[in-house]
């Protein structure tokens, strides 16, 4: 039987997100040299969104940046040719700053070895730090989150269906048999 | 997209797709590390028949960025002016391991041949006098990026139209774009069948946008296309009194490599109003996309 179990709400996700942007606060003692960076697609409204609680609970502006790893993909050559999207570098730079990756589901891990090449070409971060909506398990490389909102445990099979407000019109995290 | 071989396969959607990967391609080169991994260790071949500066050039360097392995072959000192046909060449390359080929040539439908030859994508870097689709592209990232848009400009190309790739490339490249283009140059050199044409630059540089100026391609001038130089020059040249007579906010373009004097004034060319050197510049990341569009993906 094909399902669809709604495993964060809406409510689910602003407490998640809350609770990140605290756990930042405390990691880097204040987040004073952090910067933001979004993973396209999903890790860019996210990471607006920890900018925006930050600034709620400490009145800090934290710069943010988007970044569109697809160029630093090593499966372009299993697909089709992707489109490319968006790299915004935070104002500021990210020389001498602490970044924290900001995505939506931790997977294999080659997204976020990816974005660790695409950094290093922007410039040398003096530490990065990643914080993901959900881990779901199954790494194909040795990479963890030091963020995460919430562990799901899945089979290989199914799916973990994130959208958010900016892009889908609604806050929600599903996990789906696969199509 | 397997080849690029002439501006007119591309619809706007594909067209408009190439100048958008431009733009991300151009972050990268403003960058201290102007380098992708992303082609590693794919081959591409630039194979020039014909003298060639700054279209070899800029392929090697978007090639380059992007991680490419590049091959130089050209045709002067190679087997080629031994006498080898293009065909024997193209197996050679393909034997090579070419992923893929950036062709000049001087026969029209050159790179066209080649596609059916080699398993590789192949680029038309301009063949005789029929195409050069990567210049108008750069022109049409330059005037995007200029102007802020393409649709509904009136663009004039002017001179030397019978004998330019680069005006036939443009012609079909813009008006995909929703550009007006009018030719404008002397009868003998104004091929009517490309659509609008003048012949009275004073006229028509009043209400243009872009002008973009050819050279005046001496190398082909066989037969008498017009009767000298300074005549050409008083009646299609662009001077300062004409940069002044054109819109406030018109600009100047010139493909390169130009005939100062002839076709364009220095004060023309080295006016703020002029994009010759944005349009070098912007050439790199132009190619930098067709290069990932052709060999990004799964062959």
């Amino acid at each position: 039987m094909p399902y669809s179990k709604i495993v964060l709400t809406d409510a689910d996700v602003q407490r998640v997100v809350d609770r990140i942007a605290h756990q930042i606060l405390e990691k880097t003692h204040g987040a004073q040299d952090v910067v933001l960076l979004g993973i396209a697609t999903r890790g860019v409204p996210l990471s607006r969104r920890l900018a925006e609680r930050i600034r709620t609970f400490e009145n800090l502006s934290l710069p943010v940046g988007t970044l569109d790893i697809t160029l630093y993909r090593d499966d372009l050559r299993q697909k089709a040719v992707r489109a490319v999207g968006r790299t915004e570098e935070p104002a500021g730079g990210i020389d001498q700053r602490r970044v924290v990756l900001v995505d939506d589901v931790l997977f294999s891990g080659r997204t976020i070895r990816a974005a660790l090449d695409a950094l290093s070409d922007l410039g040398r971060p003096s530490a990065v730090q990643l914080a993901v909506l959900v881990d779901r398990g199954h790494r194909q490389l040795p990479i963890r989150a030091d963020y995460v909102g919430k562990n799901i445990p899945t089979a290989l099979s199914e799916q973990v269906k994130v959208r958010l407000a900016e892009i889908d019109g609604v806050d929600e995290v599903r996990l789906e048999s696969a199509a | 997209m397997k080849h690029l071989l002439s501006a007119g396969d591309l619809d706007a959607p594909a067209a408009t797709e190439i100048l958008d990967i431009a733009a991300e391609m151009a972050a990268v080169s403003g960058r201290e590390i102007k380098k992708l991994p992303t082609l590693r260790g794919r081959t591409v071949v630039n194979l020039f028949y014909e003298d060639s500066t700054r279209t070899r050039i800029s392929f090697e360097a978007a090639a380059k960025r992007l991680s490419a392995d590049v091959i130089n072959f050209s045709a002067k000192g190679s087997s080629v002016a031994k006498g080898e046909s293009l065909k024997d060449t193209a197996w050679t390359l393909q034997a090579m391991g070419a992923d893929a080929v950036v062709i000049r040539h001087p026969a029209s439908g050159a790179p066209h041949r080649l596609a059916n030859w080699v398993a590789g994508s192949v680029l038309n870097a301009g063949d005789g006098t029929h195409e050069h689709p990567t210049q108008a592209l750069l022109d049409a990232y330059t005037i995007r990026a200029r102007m802020g848009r393409i649709d509904g400009l009136h663009v004039a190309i002017v001179g030397d139209v019978l004998h330019s790739r680069v005006a036939r490339s443009n012609c079909l490249l813009l008006r995909t774009l929703g550009a007006k283009v009018t030719l404008v140059g002397p009868p003998t050199l104004v091929p009517v069948e490309l659509g609008e044409v003048s012949y009275d630059f004073d006229e028509v540089l009043k209400d243009a946008d872009v002008v973009m100026m050819l050279r005046v391609q001496r190398e082909r001038m066989n037969d008498s296309y017009f009767p000298t130089e300074r005549e050409y020059s008083r009646r299609y040249g662009l001077d300062g009194a004409r940069l002044r007579r054109m819109p406030g906010h018109a600009i100047v373009m010139h493909p390169g490599p130009m005939n100062r004097g002839m076709e364009i004034t220095p004060e023309v060319a080295d006016s703020p109003r002029s994009t010759i050197v944005e349009q070098v510049t912007n050439g790199v990341s132009v190619r930098m996309a067709c290069l990932y569009l052709l060999l990004g993906g799964k062959s």
